[in-house]
């Protein structure tokens, strides 16, 4: 070893070896922070059209009534539709025996302290399900209003819901998750008689406050009032996503274009 | 709490940018958010503690650049700035509004620190 500065090189070698130099290197990237999540999620919407299935996830606050509303729409639409359900809550498999107490198939994920679903968390459940016979699939977000809206799944539509006793304000509190839905649907409204604060006009005027076209349904699934708008809803688009997998084309939800959007616009 | 996933899934990107150059530390790492991407950059930036621990990014600076949220009119035609929760034309009031920028949730770029041997006469 050289003795001046300790470098590999030998005294019949003229030069010395500085041990290194640094050198720093600025990389532009311009990727979405959720690439990977994206990526799961076409692969699954990609699989989604192969089998001919529509795919809703169902997103809202925990105790707004998803379950119950698929419990009444299976009632409904058990004779003309197959159906199932893949059900994401935190704990137990209270939800999936629900749905399953209706004569219908359903996953429970069960994500542990995850706050939201993720398009390789949908993609694992997939496995316990045979899609070809089907012709909704939903995905029962778990209860947030929040998180559930960030994460691409593999969904056809995004229908959010929001349930009377919540208030007519969350889309205001709330706009990303609002921001995201297809469909919203106003849920509970057998109680609107009796919370007289809830006024039907000021949701929908905070939900176009959000740049939102979205349609505000509303539907009671305890009295089924309003349920045929919903119902109707979903059989248009059972028959319009025939069409685009006849015609070989992506439905993507309102969340979507805008992210892809962005990385054209970022160039990535 | 999705920004712990967030930030594992951002992690998990510049790993494998830092591989492809060789590269022996990530000495800062820049991403672009949106207010109305849902993610909060001081939560972000926390969970960056926790998230970058024994990885190539560990001793990285996180740098958050957040963007302003900017709306075109589609009655009008103005681009105008707006809230997350008011993206309405701030010329003409209408809400037919279409989110220019916003709700990006970028990793835009990161500076790779790489340690080469080189030859030097004395």
């Amino acid at each position: 070893m050289c003795q001046t500065c300790g470098c590999a090189v030998t005294h019949n070698t003229k030069g010395h070896l500085k041990k290194t130099e640094i050198v720093t290197e600025a990389v532009t990237v311009l990727k979405g922070l959720l690439a990977e999540n994206d990526h799961q999620a076409a692969h699954n919407r990609q699989y989604f059209d192969s089998q001919g299935v529509l795919v809703i996830n169902l997103m809202s606050s925990p105790g707004s009534g998803k379950t119950s509303l698929l419990e009444a729409t299976i009632e409904v639409l058990r004779d003309e539709l197959t159906m199932a359900v893949i059900e994401g809550d935190l704990e137990t498999e209270n939800d999936a025996q629900r749905i399953r107490a209706h004569g219908v198939e359903a996953v429970q994920i069960t994500t542990g302290s995850a706050c939201h679903l993720d398009a390789h968390m949908v993609h694992d459940a997939l496995h316990d399900l045979t899609l070809a016979p089907l012709d909704i699939l939903f995905i029962e977000n778990v209860g947030n209003l929040v998180c559930p809206a960030g994460f691409d799944l593999g969904q056809h539509h995004n229908v959010t819901l929001l349930s009377v006793p919540e208030g007519d304000d969350k889309p205001a509190k709330y706009p990303v998750m609002f921001r995201a839905a297809d469909l919203v649907l106003l849920t509970k409204i057998d109680l609107l008689p009796v919370l007289e604060d809830f006024k039907v006009s000021r949701a929908e005027n905070y939900l176009r406050q959000l740049a939102s076209a979205a349609p505000l349904s509303q539907v009671s699934s305890k009295t089924h009032e309003g349920l045929d708008v919903w119902i109707n809803w979903l059989k248009d688009e059972v028959v319009r996503q025939q069409a685009w997998c006849n015609a070989g084309q992506d439905k993507n939800p309102m969340i979507l274009p805008d992210r892809l959007e962005v990385q054209e616009r970022a160039g990535g | 709490m999705h920004e712990l996933s967030i930030c594992q899934a951002l992690i998990k990107q510049v790993a494998v940018i830092a591989k492809q150059h060789n590269a022996d530390e990530v000495s800062r790492i820049l991403v672009q958010i949106g207010p109305l991407a849902g993610v909060v950059p001081e939560l972000l930036e926390r969970a960056f503690f926790v998230a970058n621990k024994n990885t190539i990014a560990e001793h990285s600076v996180l740098v958050i650049e957040s963007l302003p949220i900017r709306v075109s009119c589609d009655q009008c035609g103005a681009q105008t700035d707006a809230q997350a929760n008011r993206l309405l034309c701030g010329k003409c009031g209408d809400w037919h509004t279409k989110l220019l920028s916003g709700d990006e949730l970028l990793l835009a770029s990161v500076e790779l620190t790489t340690s080469t041997p080189i030859a030097n006469t004395v």
